[in-house]
């Protein structure tokens, strides 16, 4: 059986190796090659060296754009994850019509970005309309704007996580639990949290890595008014790439820091979240 | 596996490869001018052995269906395919950007003039031995660079305020107005323009109208209006005061800095905009052109400031209530004392470029279909009609100009005695120069923004970005 496998490893790997190393292993290399030039089409490109990256820091719209993002991945992250909890835990309880509201809930992650960004745009700005402004009024109103949108559209599918989580807890744990006298919070903390922490690992992981690389919604939702004061990080090196000539470089280098960030992140809290894990 | 199961699976699987091949060819689709990041594609896979397909970005999004209806006809006569995209409004230079790199990069595209030139200078084959330009009425409008002629502009329009005549004479026919004048053609400065809209705005209820002017669009991408259009005047008159140059596009190019000397000005008529509204200033940020346009046609307001392209905007809104004949021109006064002789801001900002990146053959296809749009009788005929151009052309006879009613007034303004005031802003130093200023202006209707904050932003990203390229 082993010999099998041997042989036929490669020819199972290769359909989606290749479409691994086309759409994703080239284009990066290309881009971090591209990053240290100067360059207007894909084609034709001058070698600078560190010039680009001594230019983003200079660029006051790129660190408002971290911050605005660091910001805003750190709510998002907390408020996602808050609430897709407490909702596995509700719905893990036996209610009645407790399938129904799973697929209730997890509807909106179906919808895709762009349309999204403009549904709720129109929400937003309606419910607005009553106080005569606009999303574009202040950037307070666009960030939180974002955060109801990607709490609205991640929490579905954080919670169905959790639900599978919570499910894996040997029953018998919670029963001997429940003999020895602990009180429903002491059973939450004590041993559904440690025995979920593998999804926790991952809804963390995917909240933070979603929200460092929000770019659709915030698009459609606010497309960075006013001033750019809501761009986001992915929307600031699109900004850079586009809006003037002799840029391009310089928005490449961005998204490769970009890379450098969104990875280090993610590995540091897989890691860290990852030690907690606890055997059953 | 059981048969039936075996048979389901198998049908299944050629159901899915089936749906993989359908989406990879084209469909057409049709958008409307939306703010959406959409494409308009009309594609015909099939060319004919020895034909060239030629490829067209359009840049226009308000006639990209005319554009579908011109490339059938002209397939019909010379069994040549033309591909038209139209990009979405505001992303022309990025979509360029993407398509020009690909092996089926546009043939024929469009650069906004000196300025836009500069960016695509490797792309645009040296037109001056063309058929096109030899018909060119002016010589002197066409993009040059050195001895060679890169661009060639197919269109003259004008902007100004478009008003309709019909609530400006209901206006006039009060007996308690407040002005002396007794219609809208004596509106020659910007003090009793400001007299007579604000006089307006406190008879809205009796005139019928929500506001005097439509919406001032500040959404993404809508506000070239302001950034660029009205901006205009302010730079014209200052550069028009550097004596050694002679044009202010000219002058502008040469600016490493600019005073902003006219800032007031442009802030007398830009809050005239804002306060004198159908909608309320808060509210500009979420409103798109199509929205002051809409507010236009169904009679909602009195003036909107845009240029002769909108007559097919304002036509095919649902329940318009403009007449042709109602609907008419006056130039934007800024409260300069040249305003009484000061024309519509008339110009173009639409140049042909070919792309010299294909092959001969493809050129050459390309520029037959421009001279087939520009000299043969059908094309005129669609120019004129349709697609509401005034060519710059001198195969266009006296009586073959276009029929909409602003391009006719535009004409009338052309010959009457005052000043056109010429497009300064092909001068403006890039995009981001445009949507820095746009941005401070969505700031400062939004009221967190005070005006000489907008001013030190104008000057300090001229000089940025001058700099920068």
């Amino acid at each position: 059986m082993q010999k099998n496998y041997k042989k036929w490893f490669p020819i199972f790997v290769l359909p989606t190796l290749i479409a691994f190393v086309i759409a994703f292993l080239i284009p990066f290399v290309m881009g971090v090659y591209l990053s240290f030039t100067n360059f207007t089409t894909i084609t034709n490109a001058r070698w600078v060296g560190f010039d680009n990256y001594v230019k983003i820091f200079a660029n006051k719209e790129f660190i408002n754009a971290l911050l605005f993002t660091a910001k805003f991945a750190i709510v998002a992250v907390v408020t996602i994850n808050v609430f897709a909890l407490s909702l596995a835990l509700l719905l893990t309880k036996g209610l009645k019509g407790t399938n129904f509201f799973r697929t209730v809930f997890f509807m909106p992650n179906l919808i895709g970005g762009i349309v999204l960004g403009y549904i709720w745009q129109l929400i937003l700005n309606g419910i607005l309309y009553k106080f005569n402004v606009t999303l574009t009024y202040s950037e307070k109103y666009g960030f939180w704007g974002l955060v109801i949108l990607m709490n609205w559209q991640l929490i579905g599918y954080m919670m169905i996580i959790y639900i599978a989580g919570i499910q894996n807890i040997p029953g018998d744990l919670i029963e001997a639990a429940r003999i020895d006298g602990a009180t429903s919070s002491q059973i939450v903390r004590k041993i559904t949290l440690p025995m979920i922490m593998p999804s926790i690992t991952i809804c963390m992981f995917l909240t933070l890595s979603n929200s460092f690389k929000l770019f659709d919604q915030n698009l459609a939702l606010t497309a960075g008014a006013p001033s750019k004061k809501t761009a986001m990080l992915a929307l600031d090196i699109y900004n850079t790439f586009y809006g003037r000539q002799g840029y391009e470089g310089v928005g490449q280098a961005k998204a490769v820091l970009f890379f450098i960030m969104v990875a280090v992140l993610s590995l540091t809290q897989l890691w860290f979240t990852r030690k907690r894990e606890v055997e059953s | 596996m059981k048969t039936s199961k075996k048979i389901i699976a198998v049908f299944l699987t050629l159901v899915m490869l089936g749906s993989i091949t359908a989406c990879s060819s084209q469909t057409n689709s049709g958008t409307t001018g939306t703010t959406t990041a959409a494409k308009t594609e009309t594609d015909d896979t099939t060319v004919a052995a020895g034909t060239e397909e030629i490829y067209f970005l359009n840049f226009k999004p308000e006639i990209a269906e005319v554009y579908e209806k011109i490339a059938s006809d002209y397939k019909a006569e010379t069994g040549v395919t033309v591909k038209v995209v139209t990009a979405a409004s505001n992303t022309y230079e990025s979509t360029l950007r993407a398509e020009i790199t690909k092996k089926d990069a546009p043939t024929i595209f469009q650069i906004n003039g000196p300025v836009g030139y500069q960016n695509w200078t490797e792309y645009c084959a040296d037109l001056k031995d063309t058929e096109l330009y030899s018909h060119l009425s002016d010589k002197s409008l066409a993009v040059t660079s050195g001895d060679g002629v890169y661009g060639i502009p197919y269109v003259v329009e004008g902007y100004g305020i478009i008003y309709n005549n019909a609530v400006m004479d209901k206006y006039f026919a009060l007996s308690d107005k407040a002005v002396d004048i007794s219609s809208a053609d004596k509106i020659t400065d910007f003090a009793t323009l400001k007299a007579v809209v604000e006089d307006m705005t406190l008879h809205k209820e009796e005139l019928g109208i929500e506001g005097v002017f439509a919406a001032t669009s500040m959404g993404a991408g809508e506000q070239w209006r302001w950034q660029t259009h009205l901006a205009n005047l302010p730079f014209y008159y200052e550069f028009k005061e550097a004596a050694s140059y002679d044009s202010t596009i000219l002058a502008g190019l040469a600016a490493e800095e600019v005073e902003f000397k006219y800032a007031e000005n442009y802030k007398n008529t830009f809050d005239l905009y804002i306060n004198n509204s159908c909608v309320e200033k808060g509210l500009l940020g979420s409103k798109s052109v199509d929205d002051s346009m809409a507010d236009f046609a169904l009679g909602k307001c009195a003036m909107v400031q845009n240029g002769n392209w909108a007559w097919a905007q304002i036509s095919q809104v649902d329940g318009n209530t403009v007449l042709e004949e109602d609907i008419k021109f006056m130039p934007i006064y800024t409260g300069m004392p040249e305003d009484s002789k000061q024309g519509l801001c008339i110009g173009t900002e639409n140049y042909f470029a070919i792309n010299n990146a294909v092959s001969e053959e493809k050129q050459q296809a390309s520029m037959d279909f421009l001279n087939w749009l520009f000299t043969s009788e059908t094309g005129k005929a669609y120019v004129i009609n349709e697609l509401g151009f005034i060519a710059p052309f001198d195969t266009f006879e006296e009586d073959e100009k276009p029929a909409d009613p602003l391009a006719r007034e535009v004409l009338a303004w052309m010959e009457k005695d005052t000043t056109a005031v010429e497009w300064t802003f092909a001068s403006f130093p890039s995009e981001e120069f445009k949507n820095y200023f746009g941005d401070a202006l969505l700031e400062y209707v939004q009221g967190s923004m005070e005006w000489d904050e907008v001013v030190t932003i104008v000057k300090d990203s001229w000089k940025a970005e001058k700099t920068a390229n």
